[in-house]
């Protein structure tokens, strides 16, 4: 047994107290981790896995949770049942899955959390009648309701848009692996011989999850006492786990998806994870999920099938919120003593616990921000600098209104201040100022110290801080290069190094947002320094995002344009008075001001370059239109570079 | 209004602050009655029917009511978008209330922002509006031109992080004069505003052309001249991401040299100003 115990992200092993539950003649092997008086998080595993696919999670979850996993039946430790066929109907997997939550959980319902076929069972267990009142909340990730499923192929069939045939197509093409494991005995000997051999590197090589049996990621586990690796996956009894498991497919496929219930309608809260790049799951599938869920939680997630391996952390945390949100408050030890742990049903409700479950309603919607992206950014932390003015501040508004926790940093210790204020009111469950130099090396560093250590590792990272400067070339003194080259160039190499190492060691993906400029491949006689650090940006931006490309990690760069920030307010002109700056200042500030283009519209080009992980994104016409010149016409670049603006 | 406040033009004073009181009290009587569902051609109609009722016959302009991201003019781009829509209110929605009446011949232009049950963000909204207030008024007192008043407002508001909505507004105007209008017993409306208003706005309009001063207070080069003495009714208007708040009231302007009675607020007592008093 390979699951002796488990790193904790402290980095302390985790004990893990093993037993055995028999029911139906099966006996099912069930791990448990964390104090038994917690909340119940019952981990269910699919296809081709066993309990061990969960190990990370679990570790993350057994500090808040007492944490329940089990190999199902014909899987890693639990026994088979004979004969195979009919052995593995949804019926069977349903009675399995009682048993072992009356053995663990006798009181108190469970939160159950299903990955691929642990899904489609829990989709199962969460939509038939008997287990109700058992199952308090459900996380469904890369596993569709079978019936769901039928009744989506039937409307698409009975109505055959061209939309519905695509789709129908789409997930078709998605399945093949479906077909082939209806085929008698060559699956199974597939899976005893070369498949099962080769699937460690298979699952490195095209699902990108992390081997369990190569050198020693950071943060990772240690030996175990029995001298397995405790994180060791897939586990030694993957090609009979996968060999038995073929039956899940050939019980349960035809017989639901021909048939499909009519009432299979949820009886509790749903939080749906979906994957953006599953090569199994068509995101679509989940698109009628309304009708069958009253309470559903949409989050989406970029990464392939495995996220259990593949995204711990993230996992953990909408976990943790999902259940944290659909357990009671903490009662006193009397209320415990007497409900004995269950709310009694048909007692009029004490105002309490009336305020309580008002309280658990409320905390339940807050779950997903509205903003457009909210599935999306929920519960991750964005860090973004300048952020107490212009497109930093957008920026940071519109990730906290997408649900995102926050940081925000500048120089202006006021103005940044602020933007984390009101980035709380709009929706960001938590958000914090930092004050610093972005040019500063030292004052990065001590940043992303405390930030690691007191907020977490940043999902997405925006270095957006920069300064004007405008003026001939032959005017700009060096003092005046080394203040616009810390700050833009210097401040996004220190962000993108320091705080992209910690995405990347963590390991787990993530996004960087540089903000360059039009200027970036516009030349103009008026910004050759501004225009120098911005192209730089926009070279190093795209050099890294071909180096990150392989651990996930997206890089993105922002052309805005002419943007109606206060960039032209501080903006430095080299070669002319103090008096006359100052009515270029103003003059700037103005016609910026007759542009209008508000920097939210920015902010908005920077969660959709996110989301899509594109790589330059132009913002305005006039960046979008400069950038094709580039390309096109560079001739007339240059003629346009030659013009003195009118200031 | 040409010299310092004089026994007759206290009483005038007198006309438009109880004229402006009356709106005010049916704001925050129409406000006690908003409920879930109700839209915002019906907030106008009771606002409409609430001053009919205590004699308001004419109109500077007729009630306006927004709902939800409607109060910070999301998406608005012709002026037809300002009037009543069949949008619903719901709970938590911020909402404001914006009514001009004309009564005894006095006129009154309020903007009244309430929220339908607890919303942080609009208490945060209206909190942060007191500063514009004393901004306007100091700076009106300084004499200062009021394009560059209105610039510092811009100023302060996006240190606040909030968007300038009474851009929003025809000729994008933070304020206007408004003055007496005759009393007649036939006084129809062109696009919801009155027209014996329109009349004394349109003459203010030309004799200020002819004088370089204008009775808009916009960001534009006509409203590059010092404060003007009248009665103007200042609405700043706060936008952050789909909601909107703002308060709008009379500030009157004369020609003393005394700096306090160069420029006062015409009354003191109102509820967005009173609700600072409490918070304080």
């Amino acid at each position: 047994m390979s699951f002796q115990s488990v790193p904790s992200p402290s980095g302390g092993l985790v004990a893990v107290r093993e037993r055995r539950v028999r029911t139906g003649g099966i006996d099912l092997c069930v791990a448990e981790l964390g104090d038994p008086a917690r909340p119940t998080v019952l981990l269910v595993h699919g296809y081709p896995d066993s309990k061990e696919v969960w190990s990370q999670v679990a570790g993350r979850l057994a500090g808040r949770f007492h944490v329940v996993l089990y190999d199902v039946r014909g899987h890693g430790g639990s026994t088979a049942p004979k004969p195979l066929r009919g052995g593995f109907t949804l019926e069977k997997l349903t009675d399995d899955f009682l048993a072992v939550a009356d053995a663990v959980s006798p009181h108190r319902p469970v939160h159950l959390v299903g990955h691929d076929w642990g899904s489609v069972q829990g989709w199962e267990f969460v939509t038939v009648r008997r287990t109700s009142g058992r199952i308090a909340s459900f996380t469904s990730m890369s596993g569709p309701s079978l019936d769901h499923f039928g009744h989506w192929i039937k409307r698409r069939l009975t109505r055959p848009t061209p939309r519905a045939l695509g789709q129908l197509l789409g997930q078709g093409a998605k399945s093949w692996y479906v077909y082939l494991l209806h085929t008698p005995v060559l699956p199974e000997l597939a899976w005893r011989g070369p498949l099962g051999r080769q699937w460690p590197r298979l699952l490195e090589r095209f699902e990108k999850v992390p081997s369990g049996r190569g050198p020693q990621a950071p943060g990772g586990g240690t030996e175990s006492a029995s001298g397995h690796r405790p994180d060791a996956y897939p586990t030694a009894s993957l090609p009979d786990d996968a060999a038995h498991g073929a039956w899940l497919y050939r019980d349960n496929i035809h017989a639901r998806l021909s048939r499909p219930r009519a009432d299979a309608h949820a009886h509790a809260p749903v939080q749906l994870i979906t994957p953006t790049g599953d090569a199994f799951l068509s995101e679509r599938l989940y698109d009628d999920l309304e009708r069958w869920v009253p309470q559903l939680v949409r989050r989406t997630l970029p990464a392939k099938h495995w996220v259990p391996r593949t995204r711990p952390d993230q996992l953990a945390s909408w976990i943790t919120d999902f259940v944290t949100a659909h357990e009671p408050e903490p009662e006193t030890g009397a209320e415990r003593a007497a409900l004995g742990g269950v709310a009694p049903a048909g007692v009029a409700l004490g105002p309490a616990e009336k305020a309580r479950r008002e309280n658990r309603a409320r905390r339940a919607r807050d779950l997903v921000a509205s903003g457009p992206y909210g599935e999306r950014f929920g519960g991750q932390l964005v860090l973004v600098t300048g952020a107490a003015s212009g497109i930093g501040r957008a920026t940071a508004f519109a990730f906290a209104e997408s649900g995102a926790r926050v940081v925000a940093v500048d120089r202006d210790a006021e103005g940044v201040a602020r933007t984390a204020e009101m980035a709380r009111l709009i929706g960001a469950p938590q958000a914090w100022a930092e004050t610093v130099d972005v040019g500063d090396e030292e004052a990065m560093e001590k940043l992303a110290q405390k930030v690691a250590a007191e907020y977490g590792t940043v999902d997405v990272l925006v270095n957006n801080a920069g300064v004007g400067l405008s003026g001939p070339f032959l005017d700009t003194t060096s003092e005046d290069w080394k203040r616009v080259l810390d700050v833009n160039l210097w401040g996004v190499i220190h962000g993108c190094r320091i705080f992209g190492g910690q995405m990347a060691a963590r390991g787990e993906g993530g996004h960087i947002v540089n903000t360059a400029s039009a200027a970036a491949y516009q030349p103009s006689r008026a910004l050759p320094a501004y225009s120098t650090s911005k192209a730089a940006v926009l070279m190093l931006s795209e050099c890294l995002r071909a180096e990150l490309a392989g651990q996930d990690i997206g890089v993105s760069v922002i052309c805005p344009g002419f943007v109606n920030t206060n960039i032209t307010a501080t903006a430095r002109f080299t070669g002319v008075s103090a008096e006359e700056e100052k009515r270029r200042r103003k003059r700037t500030a103005r016609l910026y001001g007759l542009r209008n283009y508000p920097p939210e519209k920015v902010a908005d080009a920077i969660l959709r370059a996110v989301v899509r992980n594109e790589a330059v994104v132009p913002v305005t016409p006039e960046a979008r239109g400069a950038r094709l010149l580039s390309r096109l016409a560079p001739r007339a670049l240059r003629a346009i570079a030659r013009v003195e603006p009118p200031l | 209004m040409a010299s310092a406040v004089t026994a007759e033009q206290a009483t005038e004073l007198r006309g438009f602050r109880s004229v402006q009181r009356l709106a005010y009290e049916c704001a925050e009587a129409v406000a006690a009655r908003l409920r879930p569902g109700v839209t915002e051609r019906e907030a106008a109609r009771m606002q409409r029917d609430w001053l009919r009722a205590r004699g308001v016959r004419d109109w500077f302009h007729l009630p306006f009511a927004w709902f939800g991201d409607r109060t910070a003019f999301t998406g608005f781009r012709i002026p037809l978008q300002f009037f009543p829509t069949n949008r619903a209110l719901a709970e938590g929605m911020p909402f404001i209330l914006d009514m001009a009446p004309v009564h005894g011949g006095f006129t009154a232009d309020v903007g009244y922002s309430g929220c339908l049950g607890a919303n942080p963000l609009h208490d945060k909204l209206l909190a942060d509006l007191r500063a514009h207030r004393e901004l306007l008024l100091r700076e009106v007192r300084e004499r200062r031109s009021l394009r560059e008043i209105y610039e510092d407002v811009d100023r302060l508001m996006v240190r606040q992080g909030y968007e300038n909505r009474h851009r929003a507004y025809p000729f994008g105007v933070i304020a206007h004069k408004i003055d007496r209008v005759k009393d007649r017993r036939w006084s129809p409306r062109v696009l919801g505003f009155g027209t014996q208003a329109l009349k004394g706005l349109a003459s203010d309009a030309l004799h200020g052309h002819r004088d370089g001063w204008s009775p808009l207070w916009s960001p534009y080069r006509f409203s590059d001249h010092p404060p003007r003495p009248g009665l103007w009714a200042v609405e700043p208007h706060l936008g952050f991401r789909g909601t909107g708040a703002k308060f709008e009231e009379i500030l009157v302007v004369t020609d003393s040299r005394d700096p306090a009675e160069s420029a006062f607020w015409l009354d003191d007592d109102l509820p967005h100003v009173r609700r600072w008093g409490k918070g304080a």
